[in-house]
């Protein structure tokens, strides 16, 4: 996956200016940057749903226009599902074979057992009868991660995908997800949770209208660079050899560049 | 009882009109539930209406009412497909411009000349006795036409009316979908429209559909129960028009909308007695 200068406008205003980053088949990457910083945007040029104003986004080394190149998983932000459809769990996972399931309305018995297979794999076998909103955000996560990859793909794309979960289920996502890159799929998400989601993944990409930094959180995770990324003062520790980030005290983000870290109790300023 | 089964049975008007009543029924809520999931329950009406206006234009230059009706429906349809696409306009405000404005034409053209006749109050409120049998058989060609598109086309218009843009990324041809549908919806409009009349035709396109969703959360059922309880509000609905000395138009509306009544005032007692479960079991 390849963003080449590209940037994106929504009517007359330009939300991304110059993202320019390369990520190799089968890598697991984070998209991390505050609210409005252009991840949302750049999955959905990945998707074909938004094309760039300059420059150029390649998948598989072929340029994406109106539909992705390449086969695409797509887990949208849960916020964005309509829970009062009618549809159950297997119902809509198996509209990840939408277009290669035959021309008839019922699933292929190849389909329906990759479905069963699959939802069984990511543990929610038992739940295939019952409407999606019967679901706990969790089940529900993967129930939709189970439509993307019913649909073979090289590459899934998830937005936020553990927005509004617990901190076990969120684990069990970030462990559930890497067990799927581990298969050689490729994983991009965007979040906006460095401590619970960024400081776990592989590779991040800070955004904030343009490319800031890319590397793994080691490198990226840097008082400069996460300035830079969310406009604010943030301190980095390690606590267990667990990489930590923060909002900078305001007394710490007054004297912005030098940034003293105590592994004690504060001092009392008497 | 047996009687009051059998009797309107030995007129050639009733057998025609019931035949055609379940089937615009049948129709009407096959249609129903994709228009409802889209939040387009109004298009119905709308389109409806704006069809009308066309075969004021029609008549006015003598050309045949599916001819013309079948060309304006298709054109309004496509009109309002494309602006309900546009983000700043959406689908109600899309069948509010593109359909009265189709309307309004008609209307001006009626008014000008007092070219109001009957087949303007036909398609007006319904003539469901008056129905020929050519006007059946042309429901039932756009009946079986319709069923087969969908048919064919069930995973993707399923896909589509769940979430579009998802649907898109997925390789479905969204645009392609939406045409289609759109040209099936004009079809079973007007081909309805002489039977059911522009009036009630949006209520023959919803209520059944809603029955349906209050009934089930599956979408393959809700599929068959809409298209069942239009059918048999098509056919009850004839059978009280007849004896009742009813508009069957009306009784075939009445008929969805009580069984509407009942499966509501079911449903909602049903939860009402597992919030008082819930209640008990927590205590």
């Amino acid at each position: 996956m390849e963003f080449d200068g590209a940037a994106f406008a929504y009517g007359d205003d330009e939300v991304v200016v110059d993202a320019t980053f390369h990520v190799g088949p089968g890598a697991m990457v984070g998209l991390v940057g505050p609210s409005g910083s252009g991840k949302t945007t750049l999955l959905r040029a990945l998707l074909g749903q938004l094309r760039p104003v300059r420059g150029a986004v390649r998948v598989a080394g072929r340029a994406v226009r109106r539909r992705p190149s390449g086969r695409v998983g797509y887990v949208p932000q849960l916020e964005t599902i309509d829970w009062q459809f009618p549809i159950t769990v297997a119902e809509a996972v198996l509209l990840g074979r939408v277009n290669d399931s035959g021309p008839l309305p019922w699933p292929r018995a190849g389909d329906r057992r990759d479905m069963e297979e699959l939802l069984g794999r990511l543990g929610i076998a038992d739940l295939a009868g019952r409407h999606i909103r019967a679901l706990s955000g969790g089940q529900q996560q993967r129930a939709f991660l189970a439509r993307a990859l019913l649909r073979r793909p090289e590459l899934v794309v998830l937005d936020e995908p553990t927005s509004g979960l617990d901190v076990t289920t969120r684990q069990e996502m970030l462990m559930l997800l890497r067990e799927v890159n581990r298969d050689g799929i490729g994983i991009v998400l965007t979040t906006h949770d460095l401590n619970g989601v960024a400081a776990g993944l592989p590779e991040l990409v800070c955004l904030n209208r343009r490319v800031i930094a890319q590397g793994a959180p080691e490198d990226v995770f840097t008082s400069e660079i996460l300035r830079e990324t969310f406009g604010s003062e943030m301190i980095v520790f390690r606590h267990d050899g667990t990489l930590i980030t923060a909002d900078a005290p305001p007394h710490v983000a007054e004297h912005t560049h030098h940034v003293h870290l105590h592994h004690g109790p504060p001092h009392d300023p008497e | 009882m047996i009687d009051w089964l059998t009797e309107p049975w030995q007129y050639e008007f009733f057998r025609r009109g019931i035949l055609a009543a379940t089937m615009a029924g049948a129709l009407t809520g096959l249609i129903g539930i994709y228009v409802v999931l889209r939040r387009m329950s109004y298009i119905g009406h709308g389109l409806s209406h704006a069809i009308l206006g066309g075969t004021v234009v029609g008549y006015l230059a003598n050309y045949n009412f599916y001819a013309i009706g079948a060309i304006w429906g298709a054109i309004s349809a496509l009109m309002v497909t494309g602006l309900a696409r546009t983000r700043k306009i959406g689908a109600d405000a899309a069948i509010g411009i593109v359909t009265t404005a189709s309307y309004a034409i008609g209307v001006a053209l009626i008014s000008q000349g007092n070219h109001f006749t009957r087949n303007f109050e036909a398609a007006f409120f319904g003539n469901i006795l008056g129905v020929t049998s050519g006007e059946v058989w042309v429901l039932a060609a756009v009946s079986v036409a319709v069923a087969i598109t969908l048919f064919f086309l069930y995973k993707q218009l399923l896909f589509v009316t769940f979430d579009v843009e998802v649907a898109a990324t997925y390789g479905v041809r969204t645009e392609v979908v939406d045409i289609v549908f759109a040209l099936v919806l004009a079809a079973a409009i007007i081909a309805t429209m002489r039977i059911l009349g522009v009036t009630l035709i949006a209520a023959a396109i919803v209520t059944p559909a809603v029955v349906a969703r209050l009934s089930t959360d599956s979408f393959g059922r809700m599929l068959a129960l809409s298209t069942a309880v239009g059918a048999l509000s098509g056919f009850v609905g004839m059978y009280v028009s007849y004896h009742l000395d009813i508009a069957s138009g009306a009784t075939i509306t009445l008929t969805g909308a009580a069984v509407f009544a009942v499966v509501y005032v079911v449903g909602a007692a049903r939860g009402v007695r597992r919030g008082r479960g819930l209640r008990l079991s927590a205590r």
